[in-house]
Protein backbone atom coordinates (compact mmCIF):
# COMPACT_ATOMS: atom_id res chain seq x y z
CA UNK A 1 0.00 0.00 0.00
CA UNK A 2 1.39 3.37 -0.92
CA UNK A 3 1.81 5.96 1.76
CA UNK A 4 -0.72 8.75 1.21
CA UNK A 5 1.84 11.20 2.54
CA UNK A 6 4.55 10.44 -0.03
CA UNK A 7 3.23 12.97 -2.50
CA UNK A 8 2.01 15.50 0.02
CA UNK A 9 5.49 16.96 0.43
CA UNK A 10 5.70 17.88 -3.27
CA UNK A 11 3.24 20.74 -3.03
CA UNK A 12 2.18 23.33 -0.50
CA UNK A 13 -1.13 23.25 1.30
CA UNK A 14 -3.85 25.58 0.05
CA UNK A 15 -3.19 27.94 2.95
CA UNK A 16 0.32 28.59 1.72
CA UNK A 17 -0.40 28.39 -1.99
CA UNK A 18 -3.18 30.82 -2.68
CA UNK A 19 -3.18 34.56 -2.62
CA UNK A 20 -4.96 35.80 0.47
CA UNK A 21 -5.99 39.25 1.67
CA UNK A 22 -3.06 41.24 3.14
CA UNK A 23 -0.72 38.46 2.01
CA UNK A 24 2.25 40.81 1.85
CA UNK A 25 2.24 40.75 5.65
CA UNK A 26 -0.24 38.13 6.80
CA UNK A 27 0.89 34.62 5.87
CA UNK A 28 -2.07 32.73 7.22
CA UNK A 29 -5.03 32.74 9.58
CA UNK A 30 -5.76 29.72 11.72
CA UNK A 31 -8.75 29.15 13.97
CA UNK A 32 -9.18 26.12 16.21
CA UNK A 33 -11.85 24.85 18.56
CA UNK A 34 -11.22 22.53 21.52
CA UNK A 35 -14.04 20.10 22.22
CA UNK A 36 -14.59 17.12 24.50
CA UNK A 37 -17.28 14.51 24.47
CA UNK A 38 -19.35 13.96 27.59
CA UNK A 39 -19.38 10.50 29.10
CA UNK A 40 -15.61 10.06 28.78
CA UNK A 41 -12.78 11.19 31.03
CA UNK A 42 -10.39 13.79 29.67
CA UNK A 43 -7.30 12.21 28.15
CA UNK A 44 -4.98 12.67 31.14
CA UNK A 45 -7.27 10.28 33.02
CA UNK A 46 -8.24 7.97 30.18
CA UNK A 47 -6.48 4.58 30.11
CA UNK A 48 -5.31 2.98 26.87
CA UNK A 49 -8.60 1.17 26.27
CA UNK A 50 -10.68 4.21 26.87
CA UNK A 51 -8.42 6.30 24.61
CA UNK A 52 -8.97 3.75 21.89
CA UNK A 53 -12.72 3.83 22.44
CA UNK A 54 -12.75 7.63 22.21
CA UNK A 55 -10.66 7.49 19.02
CA UNK A 56 -12.99 4.90 17.45
CA UNK A 57 -16.15 6.75 18.47
CA UNK A 58 -14.96 10.11 17.22
CA UNK A 59 -13.42 8.76 14.05
CA UNK A 60 -16.78 7.14 13.19
CA UNK A 61 -18.62 10.35 14.08
CA UNK A 62 -16.36 12.39 11.80
CA UNK A 63 -16.87 9.92 8.94
CA UNK A 64 -20.63 10.19 9.23
CA UNK A 65 -20.83 13.92 9.84
CA UNK A 66 -22.61 16.09 7.31
CA UNK A 67 -20.22 17.73 4.87
CA UNK A 68 -17.14 15.87 6.11
CA UNK A 69 -17.35 12.94 3.70
CA UNK A 70 -14.17 13.56 1.76
CA UNK A 71 -11.68 13.91 4.61
CA UNK A 72 -8.42 11.96 4.53
CA UNK A 73 -8.20 9.88 7.72
CA UNK A 74 -4.85 8.90 9.23
CA UNK A 75 -4.05 6.87 12.31
CA UNK A 76 -1.34 9.02 13.87
CA UNK A 77 -0.38 6.23 16.27
CA UNK A 78 0.58 4.04 13.30
CA UNK A 79 2.52 6.70 11.38
CA UNK A 80 6.28 6.73 11.60
CA UNK A 81 8.12 9.66 13.10
CA UNK A 82 8.95 11.26 9.76
CA UNK A 83 5.35 11.28 8.57
CA UNK A 84 4.22 12.76 11.86
CA UNK A 85 6.87 15.48 11.58
CA UNK A 86 5.68 16.16 8.03
CA UNK A 87 2.13 16.71 9.29
CA UNK A 88 3.45 19.11 11.94
CA UNK A 89 5.37 21.13 9.36
CA UNK A 90 2.17 21.39 7.32
CA UNK A 91 0.22 22.51 10.43
CA UNK A 92 -2.14 19.55 10.05
CA UNK A 93 -1.31 18.30 13.54
CA UNK A 94 0.37 19.93 16.53
CA UNK A 95 3.75 18.94 17.92
CA UNK A 96 1.97 17.63 20.97
CA UNK A 97 -0.17 15.37 18.78
CA UNK A 98 2.87 14.12 16.90
CA UNK A 99 4.88 13.40 20.00
CA UNK A 100 2.02 12.06 22.11
CA UNK A 101 1.30 8.45 22.92
CA UNK A 102 -1.64 6.10 22.56
CA UNK A 103 -4.59 6.04 20.19
CA UNK A 104 -4.86 9.27 18.25
CA UNK A 105 -6.02 10.24 14.79
CA UNK A 106 -6.22 13.06 12.32
CA UNK A 107 -8.66 13.73 9.50
CA UNK A 108 -8.13 16.56 7.04
CA UNK A 109 -9.50 18.01 3.83
CA UNK A 110 -7.53 17.11 0.70
CA UNK A 111 -6.65 20.80 0.22
CA UNK A 112 -5.42 20.81 3.85
CA UNK A 113 -7.53 23.84 4.78
CA UNK A 114 -9.22 21.99 7.63
CA UNK A 115 -8.10 19.28 10.01
CA UNK A 116 -9.58 17.44 12.95
CA UNK A 117 -7.23 16.06 15.58
CA UNK A 118 -8.66 13.27 17.69
CA UNK A 119 -7.14 12.72 21.13
CA UNK A 120 -4.73 15.59 21.25
CA UNK A 121 -4.94 17.44 24.60
CA UNK A 122 -8.72 17.38 24.21
CA UNK A 123 -10.82 14.71 22.54
CA UNK A 124 -11.27 16.97 19.53
CA UNK A 125 -9.33 19.85 18.09
CA UNK A 126 -10.98 21.30 15.01
CA UNK A 127 -8.91 23.67 12.95
CA UNK A 128 -9.21 25.69 9.78
CA UNK A 129 -6.24 27.43 8.20
CA UNK A 130 -6.32 29.81 5.24
CA UNK A 131 -3.85 32.03 3.48
CA UNK A 132 -3.74 35.73 4.25
CA UNK A 133 -6.11 37.41 6.65
CA UNK A 134 -9.38 35.46 6.54
CA UNK A 135 -10.76 35.59 10.06
CA UNK A 136 -14.47 35.32 9.25
CA UNK A 137 -13.98 32.65 6.63
CA UNK A 138 -11.94 30.52 9.03
CA UNK A 139 -14.43 30.97 11.84
CA UNK A 140 -17.44 30.20 9.66
CA UNK A 141 -15.80 27.07 8.31
CA UNK A 142 -14.64 25.71 11.67
CA UNK A 143 -18.02 26.53 13.20
CA UNK A 144 -19.73 24.53 10.43
CA UNK A 145 -17.49 21.54 11.15
CA UNK A 146 -18.31 22.00 14.84
CA UNK A 147 -22.06 22.01 14.08
CA UNK A 148 -21.78 18.91 11.93
CA UNK A 149 -20.02 17.02 14.73
CA UNK A 150 -22.45 18.40 17.30
CA UNK A 151 -25.16 16.42 15.48
CA UNK A 152 -23.16 13.23 15.98
CA UNK A 153 -21.71 13.46 19.50
CA UNK A 154 -22.65 15.08 22.78
CA UNK A 155 -20.15 17.74 23.72
CA UNK A 156 -19.12 18.35 27.33
CA UNK A 157 -20.74 21.73 27.92
CA UNK A 158 -21.49 23.67 31.09
CA UNK A 159 -24.03 26.53 31.18
CA UNK A 160 -21.60 28.73 33.10
CA UNK A 161 -18.21 27.60 31.82
CA UNK A 162 -19.14 26.79 28.22
CA UNK A 163 -17.24 24.04 26.40
CA UNK A 164 -15.26 22.12 29.01
CA UNK A 165 -11.62 21.51 28.18
CA UNK A 166 -8.82 19.54 29.80
CA UNK A 167 -6.91 22.75 30.47
CA UNK A 168 -8.84 25.68 31.97
CA UNK A 169 -6.96 28.07 29.68
CA UNK A 170 -9.17 26.85 26.81
CA UNK A 171 -12.52 26.66 28.59
CA UNK A 172 -15.51 28.63 27.32
CA UNK A 173 -15.36 29.02 23.57
CA UNK A 174 -12.41 26.63 23.21
CA UNK A 175 -11.37 29.08 20.50
CA UNK A 176 -7.81 29.91 19.57
CA UNK A 177 -7.28 32.37 16.75
CA UNK A 178 -3.72 32.54 15.41
CA UNK A 179 -2.57 34.95 12.76
CA UNK A 180 0.84 34.32 11.25
CA UNK A 181 2.65 37.49 10.31
CA UNK A 182 5.79 38.26 8.37
CA UNK A 183 7.42 41.29 10.00
CA UNK A 184 10.92 41.67 8.53
CA UNK A 185 11.00 45.49 8.51
CA UNK A 186 9.92 45.79 12.13
CA UNK A 187 12.64 43.30 12.99
CA UNK A 188 15.30 45.10 10.94
CA UNK A 189 14.46 48.43 12.55
CA UNK A 190 14.34 46.83 15.98
CA UNK A 191 10.72 47.77 16.56
CA UNK A 192 9.24 44.35 17.21
CA UNK A 193 8.52 45.53 20.77
CA UNK A 194 5.67 47.56 19.29
CA UNK A 195 3.96 44.35 18.27
CA UNK A 196 4.53 42.78 21.66
CA UNK A 197 3.03 45.91 23.24
CA UNK A 198 -0.08 45.89 21.03
CA UNK A 199 -0.57 42.20 21.71
CA UNK A 200 -0.14 42.62 25.44
CA UNK A 201 -2.73 45.39 25.63
CA UNK A 202 -5.27 43.09 24.00
CA UNK A 203 -4.15 40.10 26.06
CA UNK A 204 -2.84 38.34 22.98
CA UNK A 205 0.27 36.17 22.88
CA UNK A 206 3.11 36.48 20.37
CA UNK A 207 4.87 33.25 19.47
CA UNK A 208 6.96 31.55 16.82
CA UNK A 209 5.99 29.65 13.70
CA UNK A 210 4.68 26.48 15.33
CA UNK A 211 2.79 27.96 18.26
CA UNK A 212 3.29 27.32 21.92
CA UNK A 213 6.88 27.08 23.05
CA UNK A 214 8.44 27.90 19.70
CA UNK A 215 10.66 30.82 18.89
CA UNK A 216 10.18 33.26 16.09
CA UNK A 217 12.16 32.12 13.05
CA UNK A 218 12.99 34.26 10.08
CA UNK A 219 10.77 37.16 11.12
CA UNK A 220 7.63 35.02 11.22
CA UNK A 221 5.44 35.67 14.23
CA UNK A 222 2.19 34.18 15.38
CA UNK A 223 -0.31 36.31 17.31
CA UNK A 224 -3.03 34.44 19.18
CA UNK A 225 -5.68 35.04 21.81
CA UNK A 226 -5.27 33.77 25.35
CA UNK A 227 -8.67 34.57 26.79
CA UNK A 228 -11.33 32.01 25.88
CA UNK A 229 -13.96 32.62 28.56
CA UNK A 230 -16.36 35.52 28.94
CA UNK A 231 -16.04 36.73 25.36
CA UNK A 232 -17.96 35.40 22.39
CA UNK A 233 -16.20 34.01 19.33
CA UNK A 234 -17.21 37.11 17.38
CA UNK A 235 -15.79 39.42 20.05
CA UNK A 236 -12.50 37.54 20.11
CA UNK A 237 -12.25 37.71 16.31
CA UNK A 238 -13.31 41.36 16.30
CA UNK A 239 -10.26 42.27 18.40
CA UNK A 240 -8.01 40.76 15.74
CA UNK A 241 -9.92 42.31 12.84
CA UNK A 242 -10.31 45.84 14.12
CA UNK A 243 -7.55 46.29 16.68
CA UNK A 244 -4.52 44.01 16.69
CA UNK A 245 -3.90 43.10 13.06
CA UNK A 246 -4.55 46.49 11.40
CA UNK A 247 -2.19 48.16 13.90
CA UNK A 248 0.56 45.61 13.38
CA UNK A 249 0.18 45.82 9.60
CA UNK A 250 0.39 49.60 9.78
CA UNK A 251 3.60 49.48 11.82
CA UNK A 252 5.20 46.99 9.45
CA UNK A 253 4.18 49.04 6.43
CA UNK A 254 5.59 52.20 8.01
CA UNK A 255 8.87 50.43 8.64
CA UNK A 256 8.94 49.12 5.07
CA UNK A 257 8.36 52.67 3.80
CA UNK A 258 11.14 53.97 6.05
CA UNK A 259 13.52 51.36 4.70
CA UNK A 260 12.57 52.17 1.09
CA UNK A 261 12.90 55.90 1.64
CA UNK A 262 15.94 56.21 3.86
CA UNK A 263 17.84 52.95 3.70
CA UNK A 264 17.30 51.61 0.23
CA UNK A 265 20.89 50.43 -0.24
CA UNK A 266 20.84 48.56 3.06
CA UNK A 267 17.47 47.01 2.18
CA UNK A 268 18.61 45.91 -1.29
CA UNK A 269 21.81 44.60 0.22
CA UNK A 270 19.85 42.33 2.56
CA UNK A 271 17.57 41.12 -0.20
CA UNK A 272 20.25 40.43 -2.79
CA UNK A 273 22.70 38.90 -0.34
CA UNK A 274 19.90 36.54 0.62
CA UNK A 275 19.21 35.64 -3.01
CA UNK A 276 22.91 35.20 -3.68
CA UNK A 277 23.48 33.00 -0.68
CA UNK A 278 20.43 30.86 -1.43
CA UNK A 279 21.56 30.42 -5.05
CA UNK A 280 25.11 29.47 -4.23
CA UNK A 281 25.47 28.04 -0.71
CA UNK A 282 26.57 24.44 -0.29
CA UNK A 283 25.49 23.97 3.32
CA UNK A 284 22.31 25.50 4.68
CA UNK A 285 20.79 25.08 8.12
CA UNK A 286 17.04 25.39 8.45
CA UNK A 287 17.38 28.53 10.58
CA UNK A 288 19.58 30.22 8.00
CA UNK A 289 17.25 29.18 5.19
CA UNK A 290 14.27 30.61 7.05
CA UNK A 291 16.02 33.93 7.64
CA UNK A 292 17.19 34.24 4.04
CA UNK A 293 13.81 33.24 2.62
CA UNK A 294 12.29 35.87 4.87
CA UNK A 295 14.50 38.53 3.28
CA UNK A 296 13.61 37.28 -0.18
CA UNK A 297 9.92 37.53 0.71
CA UNK A 298 10.52 41.09 1.87
CA UNK A 299 12.19 41.74 -1.49
CA UNK A 300 9.17 40.45 -3.38
CA UNK A 301 6.68 42.47 -1.33
CA UNK A 302 8.64 45.73 -1.42
CA UNK A 303 8.90 45.41 -5.17
CA UNK A 304 12.71 45.33 -5.02
CA UNK A 305 12.99 41.75 -6.29
CA UNK A 306 11.18 40.50 -9.38
CA UNK A 307 13.13 37.38 -10.27
CA UNK A 308 11.62 35.11 -7.61
CA UNK A 309 7.91 34.39 -7.56
CA UNK A 310 5.89 34.04 -4.38
CA UNK A 311 4.79 30.46 -5.11
CA UNK A 312 8.38 29.24 -5.30
CA UNK A 313 9.20 31.12 -2.14
CA UNK A 314 6.21 29.65 -0.25
CA UNK A 315 7.11 26.16 -1.43
CA UNK A 316 10.66 26.63 -0.20
CA UNK A 317 9.59 27.86 3.24
CA UNK A 318 7.81 24.55 3.71
CA UNK A 319 10.02 22.20 1.74
CA UNK A 320 13.30 23.20 3.33
CA UNK A 321 12.06 22.04 6.73
CA UNK A 322 13.57 18.79 7.79
CA UNK A 323 10.72 16.32 7.40
CA UNK A 324 9.80 17.71 3.98
CA UNK A 325 13.39 17.56 2.86
CA UNK A 326 13.74 13.92 3.85
CA UNK A 327 10.41 13.06 2.30
CA UNK A 328 11.41 14.71 -0.99
CA UNK A 329 14.77 12.99 -0.91
CA UNK A 330 13.11 9.68 -0.12
CA UNK A 331 15.53 8.81 2.66
CA UNK A 332 16.50 9.56 6.24
CA UNK A 333 19.16 12.21 6.58
CA UNK A 334 21.28 13.37 9.49
CA UNK A 335 21.85 17.03 10.26
CA UNK A 336 24.80 17.54 7.95
CA UNK A 337 23.23 15.59 5.10
CA UNK A 338 20.14 17.74 5.49
CA UNK A 339 22.25 20.89 5.19
CA UNK A 340 23.74 19.62 1.94
CA UNK A 341 20.41 18.49 0.49
CA UNK A 342 18.66 21.67 1.60
CA UNK A 343 21.27 23.87 -0.07
CA UNK A 344 21.13 21.80 -3.26
CA UNK A 345 17.34 21.81 -3.38
CA UNK A 346 17.18 25.58 -2.95
CA UNK A 347 19.78 26.06 -5.70
CA UNK A 348 17.71 24.02 -8.16
CA UNK A 349 14.50 25.86 -7.27
CA UNK A 350 16.09 29.29 -7.52
CA UNK A 351 17.64 28.53 -10.86
CA UNK A 352 21.43 28.72 -10.80
CA UNK A 353 21.97 25.32 -12.33
CA UNK A 354 25.14 26.54 -14.08
CA UNK A 355 27.17 26.09 -10.93
CA UNK A 356 25.84 22.75 -9.79
CA UNK B 1 4.09 61.58 72.30
CA UNK B 2 6.62 61.05 75.01
CA UNK B 3 5.70 61.77 78.60
CA UNK B 4 4.80 60.27 81.93
CA UNK B 5 1.51 58.65 82.76
CA UNK B 6 -0.84 61.40 83.96
CA UNK B 7 -2.38 59.05 86.57
CA UNK B 8 0.59 57.40 88.35
CA UNK B 9 3.10 59.97 87.13
CA UNK B 10 5.79 57.27 87.35
CA UNK B 11 5.69 55.15 84.25
CA UNK B 12 5.98 56.06 80.62
CA UNK B 13 2.61 56.86 79.07
CA UNK B 14 1.91 54.36 76.33
CA UNK B 15 -1.83 54.72 76.00
CA UNK B 16 -3.04 57.89 74.32
CA UNK B 17 -6.67 58.74 73.86
CA UNK B 18 -8.24 61.81 72.38
CA UNK B 19 -11.96 62.33 72.86
CA UNK B 20 -13.49 64.92 70.57
CA UNK B 21 -17.12 64.86 71.66
CA UNK B 22 -18.96 66.16 73.62
CA UNK B 23 -15.88 68.24 74.34
CA UNK B 24 -12.25 67.77 73.42
CA UNK B 25 -10.17 65.96 76.02
CA UNK B 26 -6.98 63.90 76.06
CA UNK B 27 -5.76 60.99 78.18
CA UNK B 28 -2.11 59.81 78.40
CA UNK B 29 -1.68 56.74 80.57
CA UNK B 30 0.72 53.90 81.16
CA UNK B 31 -0.39 50.36 80.35
CA UNK B 32 -1.08 49.50 83.97
CA UNK B 33 -3.27 52.55 84.64
CA UNK B 34 -5.11 52.14 81.35
CA UNK B 35 -5.81 48.56 82.35
CA UNK B 36 -6.96 49.67 85.82
CA UNK B 37 -9.38 52.12 84.25
CA UNK B 38 -10.72 49.44 81.96
CA UNK B 39 -9.60 51.30 78.84
CA UNK B 40 -7.72 48.31 77.45
CA UNK B 41 -8.37 44.59 77.74
CA UNK B 42 -5.84 42.47 79.60
CA UNK B 43 -3.47 40.83 77.11
CA UNK B 44 -4.22 37.17 77.07
CA UNK B 45 -1.01 35.25 76.53
CA UNK B 46 -1.57 32.74 73.71
CA UNK B 47 0.02 29.46 74.64
CA UNK B 48 2.21 27.96 71.93
CA UNK B 49 0.02 24.88 71.69
CA UNK B 50 -2.95 27.07 70.83
CA UNK B 51 -1.00 28.89 68.10
CA UNK B 52 0.12 25.59 66.68
CA UNK B 53 -3.42 24.31 66.77
CA UNK B 54 -4.66 27.27 64.80
CA UNK B 55 -1.92 26.88 62.19
CA UNK B 56 -2.68 23.20 61.82
CA UNK B 57 -6.40 23.86 61.49
CA UNK B 58 -5.78 26.41 58.71
CA UNK B 59 -3.46 24.01 56.90
CA UNK B 60 -6.06 21.28 57.23
CA UNK B 61 -8.70 23.43 55.55
CA UNK B 62 -6.32 24.27 52.70
CA UNK B 63 -5.12 20.69 52.59
CA UNK B 64 -8.59 19.21 52.54
CA UNK B 65 -9.42 21.49 49.60
CA UNK B 66 -6.24 20.54 47.76
CA UNK B 67 -6.80 16.89 48.67
CA UNK B 68 -10.27 17.10 47.19
CA UNK B 69 -10.81 14.27 44.79
CA UNK B 70 -13.33 14.31 41.98
CA UNK B 71 -15.92 11.64 42.71
CA UNK B 72 -16.29 10.96 38.99
CA UNK B 73 -12.72 10.42 37.79
CA UNK B 74 -10.62 10.23 40.96
CA UNK B 75 -8.33 13.12 40.03
CA UNK B 76 -7.23 15.20 43.02
CA UNK B 77 -6.88 18.96 42.89
CA UNK B 78 -3.15 18.56 43.67
CA UNK B 79 -2.75 16.34 40.62
CA UNK B 80 -4.38 19.01 38.50
CA UNK B 81 -2.09 21.69 39.96
CA UNK B 82 0.95 19.54 39.26
CA UNK B 83 0.09 18.66 35.66
CA UNK B 84 -2.18 21.47 34.55
CA UNK B 85 -4.79 19.14 33.12
CA UNK B 86 -8.16 18.18 34.55
CA UNK B 87 -9.35 14.59 34.64
CA UNK B 88 -12.94 14.87 33.46
CA UNK B 89 -15.67 17.43 32.72
CA UNK B 90 -17.06 16.99 36.24
CA UNK B 91 -13.83 18.41 37.73
CA UNK B 92 -15.18 21.87 36.95
CA UNK B 93 -17.94 21.21 39.51
CA UNK B 94 -15.88 19.13 41.94
CA UNK B 95 -13.14 21.78 42.20
CA UNK B 96 -15.39 24.79 41.62
CA UNK B 97 -14.27 26.72 44.72
CA UNK B 98 -10.60 26.19 43.92
CA UNK B 99 -10.89 26.65 40.17
CA UNK B 100 -12.79 29.92 40.15
CA UNK B 101 -9.93 32.11 41.41
CA UNK B 102 -7.59 30.37 38.98
CA UNK B 103 -10.04 30.83 36.11
CA UNK B 104 -10.38 34.51 36.94
CA UNK B 105 -6.62 34.85 36.85
CA UNK B 106 -6.07 33.16 33.51
CA UNK B 107 -9.30 34.34 31.88
CA UNK B 108 -9.14 38.05 32.67
CA UNK B 109 -11.69 37.80 35.51
CA UNK B 110 -14.34 36.13 33.40
CA UNK B 111 -16.44 33.36 34.92
CA UNK B 112 -19.37 33.19 32.50
CA UNK B 113 -19.27 31.72 29.01
CA UNK B 114 -20.38 33.92 26.13
CA UNK B 115 -20.80 32.60 22.63
CA UNK B 116 -22.04 29.50 20.94
CA UNK B 117 -23.22 26.36 22.62
CA UNK B 118 -24.27 22.93 21.44
CA UNK B 119 -27.72 22.03 20.22
CA UNK B 120 -30.38 23.68 18.13
CA UNK B 121 -31.89 25.79 20.92
CA UNK B 122 -28.60 27.55 21.51
CA UNK B 123 -27.92 27.83 17.81
CA UNK B 124 -31.15 29.76 17.37
CA UNK B 125 -30.02 32.24 19.99
CA UNK B 126 -26.78 32.82 18.17
CA UNK B 127 -26.43 36.11 16.37
CA UNK B 128 -25.98 35.43 12.66
CA UNK B 129 -23.34 38.18 12.49
CA UNK B 130 -20.73 36.14 10.71
CA UNK B 131 -23.17 35.05 8.03
CA UNK B 132 -24.44 38.61 7.62
CA UNK B 133 -20.90 39.87 7.07
CA UNK B 134 -20.18 37.13 4.60
CA UNK B 135 -23.33 37.90 2.59
CA UNK B 136 -22.53 41.61 2.65
CA UNK B 137 -19.18 40.81 1.10
CA UNK B 138 -20.67 38.46 -1.49
CA UNK B 139 -23.26 41.10 -2.30
CA UNK B 140 -20.59 43.72 -2.91
CA UNK B 141 -18.75 41.26 -5.16
CA UNK B 142 -21.91 40.41 -7.08
CA UNK B 143 -22.68 44.10 -7.61
CA UNK B 144 -19.18 44.88 -8.83
CA UNK B 145 -19.37 41.85 -11.13
CA UNK B 146 -22.74 43.19 -12.35
CA UNK B 147 -24.38 39.89 -11.46
CA UNK B 148 -27.68 41.48 -10.48
CA UNK B 149 -29.65 38.26 -10.26
CA UNK B 150 -27.28 36.92 -7.62
CA UNK B 151 -27.17 40.31 -5.91
CA UNK B 152 -30.96 40.34 -5.60
CA UNK B 153 -30.98 36.85 -4.09
CA UNK B 154 -28.26 37.84 -1.62
CA UNK B 155 -30.10 41.03 -0.71
CA UNK B 156 -33.24 39.01 0.12
CA UNK B 157 -31.24 36.60 2.26
CA UNK B 158 -29.62 39.52 4.05
CA UNK B 159 -33.00 41.11 4.77
CA UNK B 160 -34.24 37.79 6.12
CA UNK B 161 -31.25 37.46 8.46
CA UNK B 162 -31.43 41.02 9.67
CA UNK B 163 -35.12 40.69 10.54
CA UNK B 164 -34.47 37.60 12.65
Amino acid sequence: MSNPLDNVARRSGEWLRGAGPQQEIVISTRVRLARNVSGFFFLSRADADSRREIAETLSAAVQRARGLENLIHLDVEQLDELDRALLVERHLISRQHAEGAGARRVAFLPDESASIMINEEDHLRLQVIRCGLQLDECWEHVSRIDDALDERVEYAFHPQYGYLTACPTNVGTGLRVSVMLHLPALRLLNEIDKVIHIAKELKLAVRGLYGEGTEAQGDFFQVSNQITLGRSEEQIIEDFRTKAIPKIIEHEQNCRRTLLKTRLQALDDRIYRAVGTLQTARLMSSNEAMQLLSHVRMGIHTGRLRTVDLTTLNDLVLQTQQAHLQKLQGERLNGEQRSIVRAAYIRTRLGRRDEN
Amino acid sequence: MIGLCERCKRRQATFHQMVLLPSKSERHLCDQCALDEGLIAPAKPLPFSEVAEQVIAAAKVAGSQAQRVCENCGTSYMEFRNHGLLGCPHDYEAFKALLEPLLQRVQDNATQHQGKGPGADLAARRAPQAEIRQIQRQLAEAVSAEDYERAAALRDRLRELEER
